[in-house]
C-alpha cells in the first residue's frame, strides 16, 4: 500500500489566505455530502409536510414516533427488516466463506488452466447483470423459487469481487512455508486452509463480509423481479412501496422509514470506515 | 508467479509414482475450491446470458410455447420511439451525471491530498458517506427536495430564478436523476483517485519544482498523466454504471405505478424491465437486453481510445 507516499511541503508556500479558501471548499463539499443524512432526520422527525416549509426546516422536531407509526400501519416494516437481514447474513456468510476458498486456491495452488480461469473471473465482473435477468426470472419461476429467499440467496452465493478480493489478500498475507510445513505434518489440505491460512486473513475476511453485506442491504432490483408478495418484500421494495401518490405524499412518513434503514448501515460503515473504504476502492488500485 | 509453486511439495524423491499422486490431488483440491464459482456462474451467468440472446429471436410471454420471429423483436424496438427516447435519456443522464462527477471528483482527490489537508481522514469519512445509502434512499431524500415546492426550487427563488418541474420536466427530470447519481459516487470517485495521486512518487514533483515548474504545470503534465489508469478506470466503470441506469427514475418517477416509462426519465433499462414484467414481451426485452450489451461494449472500446489518445497527447505536449 502506497499510504505511506504522504508529501511534505516546504514551508514556503500556503499563507493564511489559500489555508481559508482550502478549508472553506473542502467544508462546503463535505456539508453537500452529509447534509441529505441531515435533511432525513429533519423531515423525519418533523410534521407530515414539512419538506415543503418554506424556508425550510432545518431543525429536527419531535414527531419522529408518530411518523414511524403511519409507517408501520402501511407497510410491515420490521417484517421487511427481518427479511433483509436474513438473506443479507446467508449471502454474506456464503460469499466470505466461498469467495477465500477459491482466493486461497487461486493464489496458493498450481494447476493448469489458473490464469486463464482468473481472467474469466475477472471478465464477469464487466457483464451487465441486466443481459442475464430475464432468463434468471425464468429459472426461479421454474424451481419455484419466486416469492423465497432462495431466489435472492443461492445465485449470489460467491462473486468475483470476493474472488478478486481474497486471492489479492492470500498471495501476500499467507506464508507458502507455513502451508508447506502444514503439509509435511501430514495436514489435509483443507484442513491446511482452515487452521493456518483461515486465522492470518480475517480482516480481509471482514472487509469484504462488510462490503458484502451493504450490497445485499442496498439491492433493488433482483428483488424487484422475484419477490411478488409483500410480506417477503426487502427493506428496499418496503421504502419504495411507500412512495406512492395515493393519499398525498407524507415525507414525514418515509423519511422516518428511510432513516431507520439507513441507520444500520451507517453505524456499520462509521464503525469501520476504513476498512469499507480500503475494500471498495480495491478494485481499481490492482486495475 | 513462481513462490505460489511451492504449494506442491517438490520432494527430490525418486518416486515417481507418489509424486504424480501428489500433484493430482492439490490440483483437484484446488479445482473443488473454485468449483463453487464456476458452478453457480455457469446456471445463473453464462447459460442465462446465451439464453438472452436465443430469446431475442423469439416471441415469448414466458409462459407459453416460444415461437421463432426471427429479427422482429429488433424491428419493433428499432421502430419504438419510446425505445429511442430510452436510449437517448440514457445518454445524456449519462453525460449529465458522470462529466461534471468525474471533474469534481478530481479536485476533491487532489485537495484531500494536498498537505494543506490536516484533517484527512474525517474528510475521507465525510466525502464517502452518500455510497453507504442505498438508491432507493437516495432517490427519496432526493425526492423532498426536488419537489415543486422543495428545498431546490426555493433556493433557485432566492436568486430569483423561476421554479423548475423537477419531477415533470424534460430537463427538470434529468437534472433531479444526474444530481443523485452524481451524489452518490463524486466521493466514492474521489477516493479511487485520491489512492492514485498516492501512488505517484513524490521526489517527480520535487524534480519538477527544482526545474521551476509551477502547480498548474505539475497538475497538467505530472498528475493527470500518471493518473491515467485511474482515470481510465473510474471512466470505464461510470460509463457501465450509467449504460444501466434504473432505480433512481424507477423510483423517482415510478409513484403512480407505471411511471417509470415516463418520457422524460426512461432508460434503456426501465424499458426492457416494462417490456418484460410489466407487457409481458420477453422476446422484445432480450432484444432490449442484447442492444444494451452492444452499447455497453462499444461504450467501453470508445472510452478506452479516447483516455489512451488523451494520455498520448498530454505526455506529447510535456516531451
Amino acid at each position: 500500500m502506497s499510504l505511506a507516499a504522504v508529501r511534505k511541503r516546504k514551508p514556503d508556500d500556503p499563507g493564511p489566505i489559500a489555508k481559508t479558501l482550502f478549508y472553506t471548499a473542502m467544508i462546503i463539499g463535505a456539508l453537500l455530502s452529509v447534509f441529505p443524512f441531515y435533511w432525513m432526520f429533519v423531515v423525519a422527525t418533523n410534521e407530515k409536510d414539512a419538506a415543503f416549509h418554506i424556508p425550510p426546516l432545518l431543525t429536527p422536531g419531535v414527531e419522529f414516533f408518530n411518523n414511524f407509526q403511519r409507517v408501520l400501519e402501511r407497510t410491515e416494516f420490521f417484517r421487511a427488516m427481518f427479511n433483509s437481514v436474513v438473506v443479507s447474513s446467508a449471502v454474506t456468510v456464503s460469499v466470505v466463506f466461498l469467495s477465500t476458498l477459491a482466493g486461497y486456491a487461486f493464489a496458493k495452488y498450481e494447476f493448469p488452466l489458473k490464469k486463464t480461469l482468473f481472467v474469466f473471473v475477472i471478465a464477469t465482473m464487466l457483464v451487465p447483470a441486466q443481459l442475464s435477468v430475464l432468463p434468471q426470472y425464468v429459472i426461479m419461476a421454474k424451481l419455484q423459487w419466486i416469492d423465497s429467499y432462495k431466489a435472492l440467496i443461492v445465485p449470489a452465493m460467491v462473486n468475483a469481487f470476493g474472488i478478486f478480493w481474497m486471492r489479492q489478500y492470500i498471495s501476500s498475507a499467507v506464508h507458502s512455508e507455513l502451508i508447506e510445513a502444514g503439509r509435511i505434518d501430514g495436514g489435509g489440505h483443507f484442513r491446511i486452509f482452515w487452521s493456518i491460512a483461515i486465522p492470518v486473513v480475517t480482516p480481509a475476511m471482514a472487509t469484504l463480509g462488510i462490503l458484502n453485506f451493504m450490497n445485499v442491504w442496498n439491492d433493488f432490483f433482483w428483488p424487484l423481479v422475484v419477490l411478488k408478495n409483500k410480506e417477503n418484500y426487502t427493506l428496499q421494495l418496503a421504502l419504495q412501496q411507500l412512495f406512492t401518490n395515493k393519499d398525498g405524499l407524507d415525507f414525514g412518513m418515509i423519511m422516518s422509514a428511510t432513516f431507520t434503514a439507513t441507520l444500520p448501515l451507517l453505524i456499520v460503515f462509521l464503525l469501520f470506515s476504513r476498512w469499507v473504504i480500503a475494500g471498495l476502492t480495491s478494485g481499481a488500485i490492482k486495475s | 508467479m513462481a513462490d505460489t509453486a511451492t504449494a506442491t511439495p517438490v520432494q527430490p524423491v525418486p518416486q515417481k509414482k507418489r509424486y504424480w499422486n501428489e500433484t493430482r490431488r492439490s490440483r483437484l483440491t484446488a479445482y473443488t475450491f473454485i468449483s463453487p464459482f464456476f458452478v453457480l456462474f455457469s446456471i445463473f451467468g453464462l447459460y442465462p446470458i446465451l439464453f438472452t440472446i436465443y430469446l431475442s429471436f423469439f416471441k415469448w410471454d414466458a409462459l407459453g410455447p416460444m415461437k421463432y420471429v426471427g429479427f422482429k423483436n429488433y424491428q419493433l424496438i428499432t421502430t419504438d420511439p419510446t425505445f429511442w427516447i430510452s436510449f437517448s435519456n440514457t445518454l445524456i443522464m449519462g453525460l449529465m451525471g458522470t462529466v461534471p462527477q468525474l471533474i469534481a471528483a478530481l479536485f476533491v482527490a487532489v485537495m484531500l491530498n494536498s498537505a494543506l489537508n490536516k484533517f484527512k481522514n474525517t474528510f475521507r469519512i465525510l466525502y464517502f458517506m452518500p455510497n453507504i445509502t442505498s438508491i432507493v434512499a437516495v432517490t427519496l431524500v432526493f425526492s423532498t427536495m426536488f419537489g415543486n415546492n422543495g428545498m431546490v426550487n426555493w433556493t433557485l427563488g432566492i436568486f430569483g430564478l423561476e421554479s423548475v418541474p423537477f419531477n415533470s420536466g424534460w430537463w427538470g427530470v434529468k437534472i433531479a436523476i444526474s444530481t443523485m447519481v452524481m451524489w452518490r459516487w463524486m466521493g466514492y470517485n474521489a477516493i479511487i483517485f485520491l489512492s492514485g495521486l498516492q501512488s505517484i512518487p513524490t521526489d517527480i514533483y520535487e524534480a519538477a519544482k527544482i526545474d521551476g515548474a509551477s502547480r498548474g504545470q505539475q497538475l497538467l503534465y505530472i498528475t493527470l498523466p500518471m493518473l491515467r489508469p485511474f482515470i481510465l478506470f473510474v471512466t470505464l466503470v461510470s460509463t457501465i454504471g450509467a449504460l444501466q441506469l434504473f432505480t433512481e427514475p424507477y423510483v423517482f418517477l415510478g409513484q403512480g405505478g407505471t411511471g417509470s416509462t415516463r418520457q422524460e426519465g426512461v432508460t434503456m433499462v426501465t424499458y426492457l424491465y416494462s417490456e418484460a414484467f410489466r407487457n409481458g414481451f420477453f422476446g422484445t426485452a432480450a432484444a432490449t437486453a442484447v442492444l444494451l450489451f452492444i452499447a455497453t461494449i462499444i461504450f467501453s472500446v470508445l472510452n478506452m481510445l479516447l483516455s489512451s489518445r488523451m494520455g498520448g497527447d498530454t505526455g506529447g505536449k510535456k516531451a
